[in-house]
C-alpha cells in the first residue's frame, strides 16, 4: 500500500518499525502536493524547506530514543492558526503580506510532539463560509468532483485530506466548519467542547463558539490528534481546567448499553430521503453493537440559525474591528485621512461575506437593536443548550446527518449567502451548547461521501471517538478515497 | 426591521467600512434577507430565559499583576505598514 493511502496510525506504525523515514514520508506528501494540488487548490502555502528540517530533526529524535507522539507525521494547519515566520492569511488579503511572529498554542503543541507541518490550507475568509468559495486565493475543489466544493470553512484540510496530499490536518469549527467539509469530503473531524483546545494564536472569528480539532481518515486519528493538541493553557482565559482523557485507550470499548438519541429535529420531512436512510442505516449497525435508539426532542434547535447569525456577526464585527491598518496587514494606498485609511483599508481589505458579517453584527449590537436582536439570541441559545442538557439526562450521544445535502457545485449559493448558512443546520446548536461532536462518512450518493454526526456530553470526545472506531471497525466507508490523483 | 440605504450608510459608518454606491440596493437587498431569517428569533418565548454568553459556566481567570511580556517592538513592528522611530506613523490627525 503506498505511503498516501495508509492513515496517520498506521503510518506511525512504519516509522516506528523503521520501514521510512519521517523524510521519506514528508517528501512522498510534498510531491504529490505539487503535483496535484494545482487543481485543488487546498494549500495557501506550503512550507518545503521548514518540513525537511523538521523530518530530519523527527528521524534524530527517534534516533535518540526521544519521538513524541506524533514524531515525524506529516500534517497541514488551516491557515487560521499562526504560524512563526510563516504566511498567516486566514484566507484574506487583509493579512496577505502578515507573517506571524509567534505559533498557535496548537501549532506549538503539535510541533513539540514532532509533527512534521507541510503547510498552510486555504479556507472560507477569517473562517465566514461554508463552500470554501470566499478565499481570497479562491475556491478549493472537491477531489470526489472538482467541480464541487468541499465545503467550510475548512475546505482546504478537508479536500487536502480526502486526496490524501497530507493524512491529517487542523481545523476549526464555528458552526460546523470542521464537521461539514469533512462530510462533503469523506473523512472524520471532531470539533471538541468548547475549552478543550487552546484557542490563543487562533485569529478569532466568533470567540464563545471557536473551537480548533482534528481533521484525518479514521476516528482513530483524529483520538491520537486530539491527545496533542487538548489540555489547559494559560495564555487562553476560556481554556479550562480539565484533565486531557487517553482518547486512544477510549477506542475500543464495546458499545453494548450505548444510548443513542436519534431527534425528530434532524430528521425533517425537507431531509433527502437518501441521506437520511443513510443515517438510520448507520446507527442500525451501532444497533447491532448493541447500542440503544432512544426518540428524543430537541424543540429550540430549529432556531439555531437564527441565533447564530446574530451573535457571531456579532463577535465577529467586535474581533474584526483590530483589522484597521495601523499596526499589520493591509493598507490602502494614499489615504487622505484616518478616518478614510480606516474605511478604505477595511473595505479593500475584506471581502464580501466577511463584510456583510461585519454590518449584520454591527447593526445587531447598534443602539435600539441590541435587546432585540442580541440579547434575545443569547436567550435562544440558553433555550439550545438546555434542551441538549435534557437530552443527555436520558441519552450517552446524540446522532444525525452532518448536512442537509452532498458536496453542491461551485458557485451554486454563492450569490444567496441564506441558502448558503443552512448548509449549517444540522451542525450550528452543537456550538451555540459548546458541545463536542464528530462527522464521520456512513455512504455514498451519486458518487459523493455523505457524512452523520456523533455528538457527546461535555468532555466525552472519547465517547464519540468510541463510537465512531467502533463503527469504522465494522464498515469501510472512512476506507474510500476518491480517484482522484490514484495515478500520481 | 429592516434597512434602508440611509440606515445601511450609518451601520457601515460604524463598522467604518466605506460602501460603493453602485453596489448599495444589491447589499441592502442581501442583509435584508439575512435579517428577516434571523427575525424568526421574535417567535421564541424567551420569558424568563437568562441570556447565554458562554456555553460553560466559568469564571474569569485571574493572574499575578506583573509583567509577563517580553519587549517584542523589533519583532512586531515591520508587520506595520508605516513606522519611524519605533512608533506606528498613519495619517495627520491634528493639523
Amino acid at each position: 500500500m503506498p505511503m498516501h493511502r495508509k492513515t496517520l496510525t498506521e503510518l506511525k506504525a512504519g516509522l516506528d518499525a523503521g520501514d521510512f523515514s519521517a523524510r521519506e514520508l514528508a517528501e512522498h506528501f510534498l510531491a504529490r502536493i505539487d503535483t496535484l494540488d494545482p487543481q485543488l487548490n487546498s494549500f495557501i502555502s506550503v512550507t518545503r524547506d521548514q518540513a525537511l528540517a523538521q523530518a530530519d530533526a523527527a528521524d534524530q529524535a527517534r534516533a535518540a530514543g526521544q519521538a513524541g507522539l506524533l514524531n515525524g507525521l506529516p500534517i497541514a494547519h488551516k491557515d487560521i492558526f499562526c504560524t512563526r515566520g510563516v504566511r498567516t492569511s486566514c484566507g484574506s488579503r487583509m493579512l496577505d503580506n502578515f507573517i506571524s511572529p509567534y505559533d498557535a498554542t496548537v501549532v506549538e503543541r503539535m510541533q513539540a510532539a514532532g509533527a512534521v507541518m507541510l503547510g498552510k490550507t486555504n479556507m472560507d475568509e477569517f473562517a465566514m463560509g461554508s463552500s470554501n468559495e470566499t478565499s481570497w486565493y479562491g475556491p478549493v475543489k472537491n477531489p470526489w468532483d472538482v467541480a464541487r466544493v468541499p465545503g467550510g470553512s475548512s475546505g482546504g484540510s478537508a479536500a487536502a485530506v480526502a486526496a490524501r496530499l497530507v493524512p491529517a490536518a487542523t481545523g476549526t469549527d464555528t458552526g460546523g466548519s470542521i464537521r461539514q467539509p469533512a462530510a462533503l469530503t469523506g473523512i472524520t473531524g471532531l470539533k471538541p467542547t468548547y475549552g478543550r483546545v487552546s484557542r490563543w494564536g487562533m485569529i478569532a472569528f466568533a470567540s464563545s463558539l471557536d473551537q480548533a480539532g482534528p481533521m484525518a481518515t479514521s476516528a482513530a486519528d483524529c483520538a491520537l490528534l486530539l491527545s496533542a493538541m487538548s489540555g489547559h493553557d494559560p495564555r487562553d482565559s476560556t481554556s479550562v481546567h480539565q484533565p486531557v482523557d487517553d482518547y486512544s485507550a477510549a477506542l475500543d470499548q464495546p458499545l453494548k448499553g450505548l444510548r443513542i438519541g436519534v431527534p425528530e429535529e434532524f430528521f425533517p420531512a425537507t431531509l433527502d430521503d437518501r441521506i437520511a436512510s443513510t443515517t438510520r442505516a448507520a446507527m442500525a449497525e451501532l444497533e447491532k453493537q448493541g447500542a440503544t435508539l432512544v426518540s428524543i426532542r430537541l424543540p429550540s434547535v430549529d432556531l439555531s440559525v437564527p441565533a447564530y447569525y446574530v451573535i457571531a456577526p456579532a463577535e465577529a464585527s467586535s474581533n474584526l474591528s483590530r483589522f484597521d491598518g495601523v499596526r499589520y496587514g493591509y493598507r490602502c494606498d494614499d489615504p487622505q485621512d484616518l478616518e478614510d485609511m480606516y474605511k478604505r483599508s477595511r473595505s479593500e481589505g475584506f471581502g464580501a461575506e466577511v463584510k456583510r458579517r461585519i454590518l449584520v453584527g454591527t447593526y445587531a449590537l447598534s443602539h435600539g437593536y441590541y435587546d432585540a436582536y442580541y440579547l434575545r439570541a443569547q436567550k435562544v441559545r440558553r433555550l439550545i443548550s438546555n434542551d441538549f442538557a435534557r437530552a443527555f439526562e436520558q441519552v450517552d450521544v446524540i446522532m444525525g446527518p452532518t448536512s442537509p445535502e452532498q458536496a453542491f457545485a461551485l458557485g451554486a449559493k454563492s450569490d444567496d449567502p441564506v441558502t448558503m448558512y443552512m448548509a449549517d443546520v444540522f451542525t450550528i446548536a452543537v456550538n451555540l451548547a459548546g458541545l463536542p461532536a464528530l462527522s464521520m462518512p456512513a455512504g455514498m450518493i451519486d458518487g459523493l461521501p455523505v457524512g452523520i454526526q456523533v455528538i457527546g456530553n461535555y468532555f466525552r470526545e472519547g465517547q464519540i471517538l468510541n463510537v465512531a472506531h467502533q463503527f469504522q471497525q465494522a464498515t469501510d466507508w472512512h476506507q474510500q478515497a476518491p480517484a482522484f490523483g490514484e495515478g500520481a | 426591521m429592516a434597512l434602508d440605504p440611509k440606515a445601511l450608510s450609518g451601520v457601515a459608518h460604524l463598522a467604518r467600512l466605506h460602501l460603493d454606491p453602485a453596489d448599495t440596493d444589491a447589499l441592502t437587498e442581501r442583509l435584508n434577507s439575512i435579517l428577516g431569517m434571523v427575525d424568526r428569533l421574535q417567535e421564541a418565548d424567551v420569558a424568563d430565559v437568562a441570556p447565554l454568553a458562554h456555553p460553560l459556566d466559568a469564571t474569569q481567570p485571574l493572574r499575578d499583576d506583573t509583567v509577563s511580556e517580553a519587549d517584542i517592538r523589533e519583532q512586531v513592528q515591520p508587520l506595520a505598514p508605516a513606522t519611524g522611530d519605533g512608533c506606528y506613523l498613519v495619517p495627520r490627525v491634528i493639523e
